[in-house]
């Protein structure tokens, strides 16, 4: 592979998508193929507490009736500083994500400095409205993306559709199919002065109702100690919520249906 | 019809080098040392703003010395290519020995083919699972590539540098003194850099995945100062 290099006019500059496209590769090349029956990731939610932001996505993936993975990892660190959350084909949607960080370092080392909060929601409209022909044969990835505004100090979250629009939400965004369960569950619970743990605390909550409603998202698996990917995005930057603190949670998740029910037998 | 005069080949090098090496020697120069814990680099550079090293990759580093306009193409086209290789192959297959030798083909081609040589010299850092395993690529003008150990020093004055370098890194300095000690060899007997002077940065062995990290004034003043 020789290293490129452009004319003034014809220089990509930091767009890591049009180096590509330079280079004669083609990330969205849409096939003649009809509808495929492809691996689906599912639900998403990402919701603001006081000092930044929090997402959380289920692990499953389903094709069609079938669960085809258990170990999904739909919330994933974009940089420091913010994460995507993606549903939909799960082959485009891993695609996307890998796309959407080198764009983000990309753009980093070339210009030597990192994009505006706002600068990566609008690279990532760009990047789903590229999927639009894919989206169209019904390979659709409907992104949520949240981080931290480092220049503004506070959380932000984007709600996008699949033609690449993009929504500021200031409370909670949900995406996926179990996303009317999981959104519901936020925006009850949803306070304004929360803190990081219960937003935490709301967001697995809202998954784990949206797997109990929902046969494509799925829940806490403590047999196999499978919990959602759950991070915390704050002026700290990007920050796992380990197994541990989410297997204690999904304990008193439990305790609470237990004593809803009465305990009782049905 | 004029005649241009007969130029003698080793003559038309020899003014290409010294063109190329009077304008590298213009700029001011700068050392990259292994220290305990990574490969620092360690520039001398009065701007804050206009960088002379950066980061290529996850464990690859740039820097470059004499004209910025010129070494600053070469670091971009350089990202380029490691950003490409990582999409279309894994992340760990891009490696610095193959950009070094990128870097050497253009360098050559553009010193025996253009009017104008490059007048640059670039160094490709990467630090490797252990000490052992660290790459310090110093490619010249016109496209020589030395596989250096330990050191290297890119600049107009590069000899007598690392003259005041060698004593005094007989063995793996930490960082501390690894730019002390580089501090000392950029300042020559006369003068007294202080931190705003320099340009320091990092490809640190911790097991993060983007090792380079740029250290800012007062990190280097305190450094400087224990």
């Amino acid at each position: 592979m020789a290293m490129p290099f452009f004319a003034p006019g014809d220089n990509p500059g930091a767009s890591f998508l049009d180096l590509l496209r330079r280079t004669g590769v083609e990330p969205f090349a849409a096939g003649e193929v009809g509808r495929v029956n492809v691996p689906h990731a599912t639900t998403c939610v990402a919701l603001r507490f006081g000092s930044g932001v929090v997402m959380a996505g289920d692990r499953r993936a389903t094709s069609g009736k079938l669960i085809s993975h258990r170990l999904m990892e739909g919330v994933v660190e974009a940089d420091r500083f913010s994460g995507v959350a993606i549903a939909g084909a799960a082959g485009p949607a891993m695609e996307m994500i890998k796309l959407f960080q080198l764009q983000l370092e990309h753009y980093e080392k070339v210009e030597g400095m990192m994009l505006s909060l706002e600068g990566k929601a609008n690279q990532l409209s760009m990047l789903v409205r590229g999927n639009l022909p894919a989206a169209m044969q019904g390979m659709v990835v409907v992104p949520i993306f949240a981080g931290f505004d480092t220049a503004a100090g506070t959380g932000r979250l984007w709600d996008y559709d699949p033609t690449g629009g993009r929504y500021e939400e200031k409370e909670y965004v949900a995406t996926g199919s179990g996303s009317l369960h999981a959104g519901t569950v936020v925006k009850v619970g949803w306070r304004s002065d929360l803190d990081e743990d219960g937003a935490v605390r709301l967001a697995v909550k809202a998954l784990w109702e949206a797997a109990d409603a929902d046969s494509a998202t799925g829940g806490p698996d403590a047999l196999r100690g499978i919990y959602p990917v759950t991070a915390t995005i704050t002026s700290n930057g990007w920050a796992r919520v380990d197994d541990a603190r989410l297997a204690s949670i999904v304990e008193e998740l439990l305790a609470e249906q237990r004593a809803r029910n009465g305990g009782g037998q049905r | 019809m004029s005649m241009p005069f007969y130029v003698a080949p080793e003559q038309i090098m020899k003014d290409r080098a010294d063109y190329a090496r009077k304008g590298i020697a213009r700029g001011r120069a700068l050392v990259a040392i292994q220290y305990d814990a990574g490969i620092a680099i360690i520039a001398e550079n009065p701007s804050n703003t206009l960088r002379k090293v950066s980061e290529i990759y996850d464990r690859i580093a740039f820097a470059g010395v004499g004209k910025y306009n010129e070494f600053d193409q070469l670091r971009v086209a350089g990202v380029r290519a490691a950003d490409l290789k990582g999409y279309q192959y894994s992340r760990a297959d891009v490696d610095a020995r193959s950009l070094a030798n990128q870097y050497a083909q253009i360098l050559g081609q553009t010193f025996t083919h253009e009017m104008k040589p490059l007048e640059v010299e670039i160094l490709v850092a990467e630090i490797g699972v252990d000490a052992a395993h660290d790459q310090l690529f110093h490619i010249l003008y016109d496209g020589t590539v030395l596989d250096e150990k330990r050191f290297s020093v890119l600049g107009g004055d590069a000899e007598a540098i690392a003259g005041r370098l060698t004593p005094d890194l007989s063995s793996t300095p930490d960082l501390a003194l690894a730019i002390k000690v580089a501090n000392r060899a950029l300042s020559g007997p006369e003068r007294n850099l202080v931190a705003d002077d320099l340009e320091v940065a990092v490809l640190r062995r911790n097991g993060a995945r983007r090792a380079f990290v740029r250290l800012d004034d007062a990190e280097v003043e305190r450094l400087l100062a224990n």
